[in-house]
């Protein structure tokens, strides 16, 4: 079991993430939600060692890492977003030389290899050189040298990103896998995936932990008088957000995506759709579409990481 | 242990399964070679054998250290371009024993290049007469200051950003350092002495240059060795708590 009991993280004065305190069941996908600057990167990196926590304490079934910080890391398997490869080195000569580093004899490597070349999909890619692969074979290359010494937490951070769909639902297998050796934490911007792969969510926001549970444990807690709208709203960013601020009506939105005339928004607000339509064109603003938010995990996301309008 | 070893084969390795390493080797050795030939062997007045040895010693430092600032410089600062210093971070090995594997590594490819000019004082022989403790004393000299060059590499390589920053760094250092003998004699005691003493040309090499061994200077050689990665260490630990 992991037990993470009131982490904080300070940069000078300012919190990067405050008094974050869960646990993780052993064998759970668990997935790391919140907004960019919502301290996600902080906690991943200091659950992987990188960085040291201001205070707190992380302990992986009974290890704490304020004690053994060295060995500590023998539990953590971590897969940066960007995977961490030596590029001119073969798949089997990386990972032979990744083992040995985490204290693995040949024996044990050996022993361990051809499963994980089974679980990361990469039979017949032992001997090709890692910079030739496509970035679905690096991602997978990066999952093995992150299990290739059977640890008992595996950290994933954005494990999808950059990916096409076909490799997308490769990687999505090449996951599941993982929970029947161990833990797997993961973020990622993707909330589909996050839905399709996840036991457990984990949602920060603004350095705190707004909430956690199952995707139906959180929707039970959802708000069933709001109404969550997705819409593409035609004008700059700074004048639709200070639009939308000045409708009573909307509880709280956030901006997807920008285009090159309009934005894609997330509306919350207590009136029905209908009627908020005339409440934008009031504001000057153009509406290209307006359509329901249908993921429920993104309405849970949304509600959960916008206490007020953002 | 091991994984400094582990560490020091992979860094090697680099060096010899790369360009970088190879282009390193050609141009220091090329240097060397043109600067033997012009300077040691080319004067038209009559040289004694132990004068042109010195003299390829001379030269020889200049290209030894600027060989160790080029190796040396993308150690860390490489792997945190690339984003595998990730890799060292989160294994269960410590950050002196990291710095021990990079320079041993780094180290044992200078000395490679090192081994690699041997051929010159060899050539002295042909006209000539030298002698193996003159050589000796004059390649261990070489090793001892590619050693501090190599560290001072090392210990950019943990502070910089980038490759050319930590080039750019270490040979800054390195220039100081060798201009110690000309703030001795500019200042005055007991300042002078401290300046000179700190010389890491003038006072240190010259001994070994001239064919002497001298326990004073692999002292303090292996000194700053270990003084720069000290430091080196330090940078890698404090990366965490920053």
């Amino acid at each position: 079991m992991i037990e993470v009991q009131s982490l904080s993280r300070y940069y000078g004065e300012e919190s990067a993430i405050e008094d974050l305190t869960f646990q993780i069941q052993d064998k759970q996908v668990v997935g790391f939600l919140g907004l960019n600057g919502a301290g996600k990167s902080t906690t991943l990196k200091i659950l992987a060692t990188l960085l040291s926590p201001s205070s707190g304490s992380i302990v992986i079934d009974g290890n704490n890492y304020d004690d053994t910080s060295i060995s500590f890391r023998s539990n953590i398997g971590f897969l940066p977003e960007e995977p961490p490869l030596y590029r001119e080195m073969t798949v089997l000569s990386f990972l032979k030389h990744v083992a040995r580093l985490r204290g693995m004899d040949t024996t044990a490597f050996k022993d361990r290899l051809p499963l994980v070349i089974k679980q990361c999909q990469l039979i017949g890619k032992e001997k090709s050189v890692i910079n030739t692969l496509s970035l679905g074979f690096r991602k997978r290359v990066g999952i093995a040298q992150a299990i290739i010494h059977n640890p008992k937490l595996i950290i994933l951070d954005e494990p999808i990103s950059g990916l096409d769909p076909k490799q997308i639902a490769e990687m999505r297998s090449v996951i599941r896998s993982l929970r029947e050796h161990a833990t797997v934490l993961l973020s990622s911007h993707n909330l589909n995936e996050i839905e399709e792969t996840c036991d457990k969510l984990l949602i920060l926001h603004d350095g705190k932990l707004v909430a956690q549970g199952t995707t139906e444990q959180l929707s039970s807690n959802l708000s069933k008088e709001t109404t969550r709208m997705e819409s593409e709203l035609v004008g700059e960013r700074s004048v639709i957000e200070t639009a939308l601020s000045n409708i009573e009506e909307i509880t709280s939105f956030v901006i997807e995506e920008e285009r090159i005339d309009s934005c894609v928004v997330h509306l919350s607000m207590t009136i029905a759709a209908e009627h908020i339509v005339p409440k934008i064109i009031e504001k000057g603003l153009g509406l290209r579409s307006l359509q329901s938010a249908r993921s429920e995990l993104e309405e849970i996301f949304l509600s959960l990481t916008k206490g007020g309008k953002s | 242990m091991n994984h400094i070893l582990l560490l020091a084969k992979r860094e090697l390795g680099y060096y010899l399964n790369t360009v970088w390493g190879y282009a390193i080797l050609a141009v220091i050795l090329m240097i060397n070679g043109i600067l033997f030939n012009t300077y040691s062997m080319g004067s038209n007045t009559e040289k004694y054998s132990t004068d042109v040895l010195q003299d390829f010693f001379f030269f020889s430092s200049g290209t030894t250290m600027i060989a160790g600032v080029l190796i040396a410089m993308r150690l860390l600062s490489e792997e945190r371009g690339n984003g595998t210093a990730a890799l060292l971070e989160t294994a269960p090995i410590s950050e002196a024993q990291i710095i021990a594997g990079k320079y041993l590594g780094a180290f044992s490819f200078l000395t490679l290049i090192t081994i690699c000019s041997l051929y010159m004082p060899f050539l002295i022989e042909v006209n000539g007469k030298v002698s193996w403790a003159h050589i000796g004393s004059g390649y261990l000299g070489l090793l001892l200051l590619g050693g501090v060059a190599v560290a001072i590499g090392t210990f950019s390589s943990a502070v910089a950003q980038n490759q050319i920053f930590s080039a750019l760094l270490g040979s800054s250092i390195l220039v100081l350092m060798l201009l110690g003998w000309l703030l001795g004699k500019s200042t005055e005691e007991p300042l002078s002495e401290v300046f000179s003493y700190l010389a890491l040309f003038d006072r240190h090499f010259q001994p070994f240059m001239r064919g002497r061994i001298n326990s004073e200077s692999i002292f303090f050689y292996l000194s700053l060795i270990f003084i720069f990665l000290l430091l080196s260490t330090r940078v890698l630990q404090s990366r965490r708590i920053s």
